[in-house]
């Protein structure tokens, strides 16, 4: 009986409690929809795939923990407001633009404005234009729209690769000079169920761990058992062309995984834009659609004057705006291949819904040559540049008439570095002949059989609005060491450099030419100002970017009209390469600009 | 013969783009919707000046809206004395510091807006996020059963580190016995760790022996990769009875296939004198040489199969067959190495 009782007792009570706290919640307004950061971790609802179109003076932008799935995979991700991709924001030039921030997840968040001329302060990186939004916090974006293009907005934090990211339009206040019938956004990402902090850990811990296209004895690589052993005397891989790939890396488009049968339509005819935007932590893509040809109008948002090919190599956080006219067939599959082609990412260019195109093989897995180890005499010498080295002293003479005997060059002759740059455990190898790559299509594409872009080919369509000579030359290198998983510039993660920023002068124009002395490429990206690639262009019309890609072994030169004040971040797009040391602070003073 | 990863990534490709061709048949392919239509009313003439008074930004005199209208074009006119022949020929840019005006204003720009505590401390939990954080590591290289003659046993040599790019604190611990039997060695130690060039590390610390005779020492090595990738550990142990020792081991991955590794591994043990009372021989007292072949079911999880042979020399064989042991030892192991 007591027991009995005892049991009616505890029911009617649990009824009781269960009664009363169901009313507490809604009296605070929460119940189920108890906000993700008060849940836990994983907690998030499944990300929708793909962008909704934010348009206006005033949005609203909410962060929440989510979860992910694509190709039978399923992990924690991160959303803004329920998709991922986030919302494509469609502003006008010469509007206005608030955004309110709200962080309804478990971690730091911020908003980056990838390529957006903006007050420093609007800039969105934690640590140096603002304090992270924690969870549960707002914050409120402010600035006006100086500028027309393709352009994307990211988090300045470790949520960036688990979604938190999203596409820009900007359309011209003048009109768009391109007409077309179709607009599209094709963002490309990479995703993983891995944690970015397990992930970056297993970089820094393991030995490549994540590339499964290594050398073995039983490859059929075009290498010598002399340049096998040249390589492992080196302790360098040549199949080293990208620290995460597939398999554990989906590859997205628009937030479709490949098997996700995304789909854009078109009619017979037409011409459509494709805005393809690098939205990836860690991958370089190769993109082509089989059978049409591509006219690349613009790249980083900035217009350039048409130039049709085949396949582009994209970095990560550049953009390249295309036009396409499909004819002749019902399907045309866009093809976005991780550099180190361990997988794609894949789309549907279709007249009708369901209609596919034949799916190309993933091509052989390249290598690294000669010129990636800085050696200026390897397959892609014809990407070699002399013109817009002109008057430069790269010593190249030297190192080009030597022998070139493997056996007795030192890989990592630091003497050969400027004394700007610290020596150290963090340095592991030394760019002998660090020659400019501008013309070169990137790893993997010299050898194809069509036309592949170069930065050579980028003109800009207009005027530059700053034509002055540079007044002073600042070099760069980018140094790492693989083994370590230590990435810096000069040698200095940015530990070592917080309070020493890269200054320039408030209106300085400056030649800022980055030396790789890796043999990886850097997609090397500065906020808050567009910058023009010294690239042989015709006079006045050096293109516009915000992310350059430095080849391994290689340099290339960029002109800055440093013209915004403020500290603004400068740093390598991959991701880990940035959370590994390979970041800095630009600064430009004074602060109040030509007003001081 | 293809390598077996790379063919495995395409065949899982391959089932993948099959599905997405057969969406035809099942669910609706999922359509992507044009972007909004593009706005096309035409932008106020007072945009740019918005743009210019936006907070402390004002900087008119540079019209960034007028970038990629060509409304600057005038402005490079006023410059076309420096055409691109001219630029050229000019000779090299000349490196040196920055003006003086770069200098100018606070330390950190957002301070006097955000205020300086708060971003002095986002500034270092942001320095401490992208300048590579400690982090922590251990594998057990060799974890494994050993059959042989006579008694079968067993081994671990485990090692691990915490700490940052240059500095760590580093833990290693082997030993090895008999089932049945207590433990024929234990030892750990605990070293301080210090990167002295791209590729090895200088160790210094203790290693404390938790078998036989009580001995603890004092520790100094190297540990790192030698050119042909080989792994390699020297350590010199000098202990509290003031004996002299060393060890040196080297270990080199074969990858036969992506996933399927071959490792042959050396180690030699040297002494500066006899220790009877440990069975070591002055000179070169041990030597073993192994093969070992791993499958990697993951990077960090891989069970293996090897032969090792060991053989006592000189003196330290002396010792071992006066103490009835065979100076020369055939085992065949069966283990696991993994990673955390």
């Amino acid at each position: 009986m007591s027991i009995a009782s005892q049991g009616d007792k505890f029911a009617i009570d649990r009824r009781k409690f269960l009664t009363r706290s169901a009313g507490a919640a809604s009296l605070l307004g929460l119940g189920h929809a108890l906000p993700a950061w008060a849940r836990g971790r994983h907690g998030g609802t499944l990300a929708r795939k793909g962008s909704d179109v934010l348009s206006g003076e005033h949005l609203t932008m909410s962060v929440a923990d989510a979860s992910f799935a694509t190709g039978g995979r399923h992990g924690a991700a991160v959303t803004v407001n329920g998709t991922l991709p986030g919302p494509l924001l469609r502003l006008r030039e010469g509007q206005n633009l608030v955004v309110d921030l709200e962080n309804n997840s478990s971690m730091g968040t911020s908003i980056h404005w990838h390529g957006l001329l903006v007050p420093f302060l609007m800039d969105g990186v934690p640590g140096i234009t603002m304090t992270a939004v924690e969870p549960g916090e707002r914050f409120r974006y402010e600035f006006p729209i100086r500028q027309a293009g393709t352009y994307w907005w990211h988090a300045h934090t470790l949520q960036e690769p688990m979604g938190h990211y999203g596409p820009i339009i900007i359309d011209p206040a003048d009109g768009d000079p391109h007409k077309v019938d179709r607009d599209y956004v094709v963002m490309l990402s990479d995703w993983s169920p891995m944690d970015p902090h397990t992930l970056m850990k297993k970089l820094k811990v393991g030995e490549a761990p994540f590339n499964f296209q290594k050398t073995t004895a039983t490859d059929d690589y075009a290498l010598s058992g002399k340049d096998r052993r040249m390589w492992a005397r080196m302790r360098m891989m040549p199949t080293d062309i990208s620290d995460v790939s597939a398999p554990l890396y989906s590859y997205l488009l628009n937030g479709h995984g490949p098997e996700d049968g995304l789909e854009f339509l078109f009619n017979p005819g037409e011409r459509v834009r494709l805005r393809f935007i690098n939205g990836s932590a860690m991958t370089f893509f190769n993109v082509r659609i089989p059978g049409l040809a591509m006219t690349v109008i613009a790249a980083d948002g900035q217009d350039v004057r048409p130039v049709e090919v085949d396949e582009f190599q994209i970095g990560n956080a550049e953009t390249y705006d295309v036009i396409v006219e499909p004819t002749g067939s019902d399907a045309f599959a866009i093809v976005a291949e991780a550099m180190d082609r361990s997988g794609m990412g894949l789309a549907m260019l279709t007249n009708r819904a369901g209609a596919r195109a034949a799916i190309p093989a993933l091509r052989e897995p390249p290598l690294l040559t000669m010129a990636d180890m800085g050696m200026n005499h390897g397959s892609s010498a014809g990407a070699m540049d002399h013109g817009a080295m002109a008057g430069m002293d790269h010593g190249s003479s030297d190192a080009m008439a030597g022998p070139m005997g493997m056996g007795s060059m030192s890989m990592r002759d630091t003497s050969l570095l400027p004394p700007s740059v610290k020596v150290g455990p963090g340095i592991d190898m030394v760019a002998m002949n660090p020659v400019d790559r501008m013309g070169d299509p990137g790893i993997g594409l010299a050898e194809v059989d069509h036309r592949v872009l170069s930065y050579r080919q980028l003109v800009a369509a207009k005027m530059n609005p700053d034509m002055r000579r540079p007044t002073r030359l600042k070099e760069i290198h980018l140094t790492g060491n693989m083994e370590r998983y230590m990435w810096s510039f000069d040698g200095r993660k940015f530990s070592a450099v917080t309070d020493d920023p890269i200054r320039f002068a408030f209106n300085e124009r400056v030649r800022v030419k980055l030396v790789n002395d890796t043999m990886m490429a850097h997609p090397i990206h500065l906020h808050g100002h567009f910058f023009e690639l010294v690239n042989d262009a015709p006079h006045g019309h050096q293109p516009l970017k915000h992310t350059v890609i430095v080849q391994p072994g290689g340099s290339a030169q960029f002109d800055l009209t440093a013209n915004e004040p403020g500290d603004w971040a400068f740093h390598c797009h991959l991701m880990y390469h940035m959370h590994n040391g390979m970041f800095q602070i630009v600064t430009v003073r004074p602060l109040q600009g030509g007003q001081g | 013969m293809r390598p077996v990863a790379p063919f495995l990534c395409v065949l899982a490709l391959i089932p993948g783009t099959a599905i997405a061709q057969d969406h035809q048949h099942g669910t609706h392919p999922q359509t992507e919707s044009e972007t909004a239509a593009p706005a096309q009313t035409s932008a106020s003439p007072s945009a740019g000046a918005d743009a210019m008074d936006h907070g402390m930004m004002d900087h008119s005199g540079m019209d960034h809206s007028g970038m990629g209208h060509g409304a600057m074009a005038p402005v490079a006119m006023d410059h076309s004395g420096m055409d691109h022949a001219a630029m050229a020929g000019d000779g090299p840019i000349p490196q040196g510091p920055p003006p003086p005006e770069a200098f100018e204003g606070p330390a950190f720009a957002a301070d006097a807006f955000v205020g300086p505590e708060k971003m002095a401390a986002s500034r270092a939990s942001v320095v401490r996020e992208v300048s590579g954080m400690p982090v922590f590591w251990f594998q057990a290289d060799r974890a494994e059963l050993r059959v042989r003659d006579g008694k079968d046993g067993y081994l671990w040599d485990v090692q691990g580190y915490y700490g940052g790019d240059l500095d760590k604190f580093w833990f290693k611990s082997e030993g090895e016995g008999s089932f049945g039997a207590k433990p024929e060695a234990a030892e750990v130690q605990g070293l301080w760790s210090y990167a002295i060039g791209p590729w090895w590390d200088l160790q210094a610390g203790m290693r404390q022996d938790l078998t036989g005779p009580e001995r603890t020492y004092a520790v100094v090595g190297v540990q790192g990769l030698a050119p042909y990738l080989f792994e390699v550990d020297v350590a010199a142990f000098l202990s509290t009875k003031g004996d002299l020792t060393a060890r040196i081991e080297a270990e080199l991955d074969q990858r036969i296939t992506q996933r399927l590794i071959l490792q042959p591994r050396v180690e030699l043990n040297l002494s500066a004198q006899d220790i009877p009372e440990l069975g070591i021989g002055g000179g070169l007292d041990s030597l073993e040489a192994g093969l070992r072949l791993r499958y990697e079911i993951a990077r960090e999880f891989a069970p293996y199969v090897g032969v090792e042979q060991e053989w006592k020399v000189g003196r330290g064989a002396d010792y071992a067959r006066a103490d009835g042991e065979d100076p020369s030892v055939t085992n065949y192991v069966v283990g696991v190495r993994f990673w955390f």
